[in-house]
């Protein structure tokens, strides 16, 4: 297991938080690279993700932010590196291997099937069939146990909108069908949720309810990764944001330790993290 | 919970619904409600045009003669639910049909292996349907074009192009051809098959995990496949299923028509493509159900029928179809834009 030690200063984290930090992170990963050829993705990435924070990724256009977290979930398998899930080594090969291991990930756009129903989205290719023969021999459906099911989890995350498990999902708006989305991720992902770019198609009120699920789905023990290019979006929901550069890590801060402004410029490279704030905790 | 969500609350439950847009909705939910009411209301404007058209002996002629049709719009519908099209059914069903007639009176096959090789034989044309959609990424629409062709060569050069007489063949290969009559409605067995098949893969459609995912590969494959739907083994399973039912029905139209013969079925393709459509299957993919097929393919059989029996020229029911296809695209398109 890599020594897992928190890449700033405990002091800008707030003090009620900062018990989150004495665990183990929940995924963490070490030296990550990658190269297509001559191109370098990913220039040795450390990563760590604790168990009920928000870690935001930021980052410009191609600096390896989406990279980075592919390497983690499966998407994409690293050249280098290594990728710990509670402290074990693991080796994702796929996304369904990450899947299975607890790291649900929440896609930009492709998250849902519009023509079918939200109880069907939520327990689309892990559907569960009825007890007895007529599950077994005959394969049929719990339907009504998914739908069931379904409202439970869409309930837990506190969506009043969305009522009738039945209703296909192309008649929701934009945040109800994230909302799907992410119910779904929360519904089955036991450890990690990651959610890319989950506010980018939505208007004000509708980010306001993802980012309300995003903070519920916190407190509910989660790690969950936040990629985003929406600054208020990461300022707000955020416990630390992970800025990445030219593939590369250019530092990780906190809301409370830098303001939008110094992070934007510390994304672009406009101005550099001071090391000692780097190496506070060590 | 935030007031930007109790807002977002409050302004979704408090939308009213004009009558139009409640028809709209419900049409979405059950897109085979207007190929029902077309269906009666034909049926009533036939049976006033001509009272024998509502006899059971008309019903019965009506339902063998549309059976053949149906049971190939089965596979059509699997193929268009996953925004595929599929042109090689005719040319799949007269390979298969021309190869069980042949193996049986020039090999002097019993009728049930002559079958399973026929079966057999579609159910293959269907995988390569599907390898050469999947694993070469072909537009369905060039493929089956292309086996189409294929398949009819095969069937004309293995058979020589001639018909086979029902005489010259085993018993059990014409079989699909004998029935039963309930009270002057006469039935076959091929027709009973037809209605079984249909029974069997309308309930796969709705209750089965297989039947979710086929729908979701035909909506949006690549959100399917980040789903975890394994899309591209779906979409040839879809292919091969489809073969599988056009050689059932291959051995269905043996016993209809009498004979394997090259040109029993010219008009396979389109007329399964106008079933299928006008049961309110969407060609873009994703929606549709079954039932709404056997509704299509009714219709279409009810018009040729009716419109015959009130002495009415044959050039009118062309007409008349075409208008339901036009009319059939253009619901969907306007149900598509539900909100």
């Amino acid at each position: 297991m890599a020594v897992a030690r928190l890449p700033l200063s405990i002091d800008h984290i707030p003090e009620e938080k900062r018990s989150i930090y004495d665990a183990e992170p929940v995924l963490s990963g070490r030296g990550m690279r990658i190269q297509w050829g001559h191109v370098v993705g990913l220039d040795g990435v450390d990563i760590d993700l604790y168990k009920g924070e928000v870690l935001a990724v930021i980052g410009d256009n191609g600096a390896g932010k989406s990279t980075l977290i592919k390497c983690l979930t499966g998407a994409y398998e690293p050249t280098g590196g290594t990728v710990y899930l509670d402290g074990q080594e693991v080796h994702f090969k796929r996304p369904q291997d990450a899947r299975e291991a607890g790291i649900e990930t929440v896609y930009q756009q492709l998250a849902v099937i519009p023509a079918l129903d939200i109880a069907s989205n939520l327990y689309l290719a892990r559907e569960e069939r009825r007890a007895g023969p007529l599950g077994s021999v005959f394969r049929m459906l719990d339907k009504r146990g998914m739908a069931r099911r379904a409202g439970e989890s869409v309930q837990n995350l506190g969506i009043q909108t969305i009522q009738n498990m039945g209703q296909a999902v192309e008649n929701l708006s934009g945040g109800q069908r994230q909302a799907v989305a992410v119910a779904r991720a929360a519904a089955f992902g036991s450890k990690v949720v990651v959610l890319d770019e989950p506010t980018a198609a939505l208007g004000v009120k509708e980010s306001g309810m993802v980012l309300d699920m995003i903070k519920q789905l916190r407190e509910s023990g989660l790690g969950i990764i936040l990629i985003s290019h929406n600054m208020p979006h990461v300022w707000e929901a955020a416990d630390r944001i992970h800025i990445q550069r030219l593939g590369g890590c250019a530092g990780v801060i906190t809301p409370q330790s830098h303001d939008m402004g110094e992070g934007v410029a510390i994304m672009t490279g406009a101005k550099k993290l001071v090391s000692d704030q780097l190496d506070g905790a060590a | 919970m935030s007031t930007a969500s109790s807002d977002a609350a409050a302004q979704f439950s408090g939308r009213q619904q004009s009558a139009l847009q409640r028809v709209q909705n419900a049409l979405h939910l059950y897109p085979w409600i207007s190929p029902l009411v077309i269906l009666i209301l034909s049926f009533i404007a036939f049976t006033i045009l001509n009272p024998r058209f509502a006899t059971a002996g008309s019903m019965g002629l009506l339902i063998q003669q549309m059976a053949i049709v149906a049971a190939l719009a089965i596979g059509q519908t699997l193929v268009i639910l996953t925004a595929g099209i599929d042109l090689s059914v005719g040319a799949i069903t007269v390979l298969a049909m021309m190869v069980m007639a042949t193996l049986a009176k020039d090999g002097g096959m019993p009728g049930l292996l002559a079958l399973i090789i026929g079966v057999g034989l579609a159910t293959l044309a269907g995988l390569l349907n599907g390898i050469l959609v999947t694993r070469m990424k072909l537009p369905p629409f060039i493929v089956t074009l292309g086996t189409l062709s294929i398949f009819t060569a095969i069937a004309l050069l293995y058979s020589g192009g001639s018909s086979i007489q029902a005489s010259h063949l085993p018993a059990f290969l014409n079989w699909l051809g004998k029935g039963f009559s309930i009270g002057g409605l006469r039935l076959t067995y091929g027709v009973l098959l037809v209605i079984l098949l249909y029974a069997v893969v309308g309930f796969v459609l709705s209750q089965t995990a297989w039947g979710r995912h086929v729908y979701a590969v035909g909506d949006e494959p690549e959100a399917a496949r980040l789903s975890g739907v394994p899309s591209r083994r779906v979409l040839l399973q879809v292919y091969t299923v489809a073969g599988f039912i056009y050689g059932i029905a291959a051995w269905a139209l043996i016993g209809r028509s009498g004979a394997a013969t090259p040109n029993a079925i010219p008009t396979a393709n389109l007329d399964s493509i106008t079933a299928v459509v006008i049961g309110g299957t969407s060609l873009f993919g994703g929606r549709g159900r079954l039932i709404g097929t056997l509704i299509g393919a009714i219709i279409v059989q009810t018009f040729a029928f009716g419109l015959s029996l009130a002495g009415v020229n044959q050039q009118w029911r062309l007409l008349a179809i075409g208008l339901l296809v036009i009319i059939a695209v253009s619901i969907d398109q306007w149900i598509r834009k539900v909100k």
